[in-house]
């Protein structure tokens, strides 16, 4: 359902569109201003941009859209497992969301084309931050899209799917961050609250990542809350029935 | 030996919070049977396929598909049964035969299977020609209809449900359906539910008619006619005066009630009569009412009751009784 359906190819354009244009706005920056940081890090800093409105695009139709016109119904009738239904629907919208972070390493090699000088330093496509940075979309999105699927499994209107989600992502994304700076700031936190936050700290997850350093914790904490959200989506669509 | 039912229903009742869908229901189809649920809206049709298709639990109460218990084991009971939901819903961004596919793999058809059986049931809703690679969206509500039945068709399920499959039909497309179940009789179980009456009356075998939750006849129409309707009733229409008619017929010994008389001509009547004896009535009436002086017989005719008739007495019956059942309030 999600490759035939227009909306999916609008959020890929759209993604595209903005991850080029931001693409563009780094390595302009770092003519004008240089930093010590690569672009690709630059780059792959802002990856929550796009996350806040592709993850409710792409997954909002999931199982709410099939709901809605019915054909979750005929879907149930089949021999076909609900784990079944739901894992297919995350891995359908997965999927898609890590191709879409696989086509903007386009933009690295477009400037190399256009610009060959720029790219004889060798920063532009170095591999290191190229693969942590890879490696950190693909287990974060492993959360963000099922938080997405979970949304989806609880209404039959998209759009409050849609918001739902958005909502959801900012309070993980953002709020981690907030109650870090909360954290370093006042001393009233407890030194284990401080060891929480810095656990759900997706930013610092990031900067580990594309430094090189592979943490296996938030591995844990985003396939753990992953699967717990995929369960939990299967329950509902389960007793929703 | 005697034949698993396809379908066999006790005691099933579901239950939205206060509201009960279905109370004790019980009935069972036999294999290879066509038969038509008919109710009222909101009368538990269904409700009562909803559970059989296993998309929804019952609240208590056992059904078996095939000899299977559908609480126990609802995945074995899917591969028996192709599913058409009321309205038919369907994605609108897919090819028919994309979609066919699609469904033909769900339903685990095997691979080498797939081609002939989305072909098939293509070709037995006539869509093989006409719409095979028309998205769905933008094709009319006849041929939606018929993706949907080939889409229950698919993977040849022993018995297949459709709720609803004619409404917002032309009488064109009703008649290409009533054809397509006329060729699944005797190959599949099929169960209908509809409450357009001529619609069952002349594409089913046997009749289940559901109100408030509760069945309130089921049988073959002539059943259901001798149930429901037993007397004998005629048209008649007579000129001259029509009270004389009744006094005629009671001065023969013959019990019989004028239900409606309508005035068609100038001293013209047309009665509509409830004859309650035994026997060969026609010829008595004809012999009876001809050569009289107070009116001149014109026409008489057996009148069958029809399923509307029998639909109407058989819900009636049952508000009776459900008012009667309930505690009365003193004043």
């Amino acid at each position: 359902m999600l490759l035939i359906s227009p909306p999916t190819y609008i959020a890929a354009v759209l993604f595209l569109c903005l991850m080029g244009f931001l693409y563009w706005a780094i390595l302009r920056g770092m003519v004008n201003t240089p930093l010590e940081t690569l672009p690709t890090v630059q780059f792959f800093s802002v990856f929550w941009i796009p996350v806040f409105f592709v993850v409710p695009l792409l997954t909002m139709r999931s199982i709410a859209g099939e709901r809605s016109i019915g054909t979750l119904d005929t879907l149930m009738t089949t021999p076909t497992s609900r784990v079944a239904v739901i894992l297919s629907k995350f891995a359908g919208a997965y999927l898609f969301y890590m191709l879409l972070w696989v086509l903007t390493i386009g933009f690295p090699l477009i400037t190399e084309k256009l610009y060959p000088h720029a790219a004889e330093s060798g920063a532009l496509l170095e591999v290191e931050p190229l693969v942590g940075s890879f490696l950190f979309l693909a287990t974060s999105g492993l959360l963000f899209i099922s938080i997405g699927i979970f949304a989806s499994s609880l209404t039959r209107s998209q759009l409050v799917a849609g918001m739902l989600t958005f909502t959801t992502l900012f309070v993980v994304i953002i709020g981690g961050q907030q109650m870090g700076n909360i954290a370093d700031s006042g001393g009233e936190f407890s030194s284990w609250a401080v060891a929480v936050v810095n656990y759900l700290q997706i930013f610092e997850h990031l900067d580990d990542f594309s430094r090189g350093i592979i943490d296996t914790r938030p591995f844990f904490y985003y396939a753990s809350t992953a699967f717990l959200l995929l369960g939990l989506s299967t329950l509902v669509v389960e007793a929703k029935a | 030996m005697e034949t698993t039912p396809s379908i066999r229903v006790k005691d099933l009742t579901r239950q939205y919070g206060a509201l009960t869908a279905i109370h004790k229901v019980n009935f069972t189809v036999n294999p290879g049977e066509v038969v038509g649920f008919l109710g009222p809206n909101g009368a538990g049709k269904s409700t009562t396929m909803r559970i059989l298709s296993g998309i929804m639990s019952a609240t208590s109460g056992s059904a078996w598909v095939g000899g299977i218990c559908v609480a126990q084991n609802p995945h074995e009971v899917k591969r028996k049964i192709g599913y058409m939901p009321e309205n038919n819903p369907l994605p609108d961004d897919m090819r028919v035969v994309e979609y066919l596919r699609f469904r033909s793999r769900l339903k685990e058809v095997p691979g080498h299977k797939l081609r002939a059986t989305v072909q098939e049931a293509m070709e037995i809703c006539d869509l093989a020609r006409t719409a095979r690679r028309k998205i769905i969206g933008t094709l009319s509500k006849g041929f939606r209809q018929r993706v949907g039945i080939a889409d229950a068709l698919l993977g040849d399920p022993e018995i297949i449900i459709m709720d609803e499959p004619t409404i917002g039909l032309d009488p064109h497309q009703i008649q290409g359906i009533r054809k397509l179940i006329d060729n699944l009789r005797g190959k599949h179980t099929v169960i209908i539910s509809s409450h357009i009456l001529p619609e069952i009356e002349r594409s089913c075998d046997r009749v289940i008619i559901i109100n408030r939750g509760r069945i309130v006849a089921a049988g073959t129409s002539t059943e259901l006619r001798e149930e429901f309707l037993p007397s004998n009733r005629f048209s008649l229409i007579v000129e001259g005066n029509e009270t004389a008619v009744a006094a005629c017929l009671a001065s023969r010994g013959i019990d019989a009630a004028i239900l409606e008389s309508t005035p068609i001509a100038e001293n013209r009547f047309e009665l509509n009569l409830r004859v309650e004896n035994e026997g060969n009535l026609g010829p008595q009436l004809i012999q009876l009412l001809s050569n009289q002086r107070e009116f001149i017989l014109h026409s008489l005719a057996l009148r069958e009751p029809n399923l509307e008739e029998i639909f109407l007495a058989a819900t009636k019956r049952s508000w009776e009784e459900t008012i009667e059942t309930k505690p009365k309030i003193s004043a």
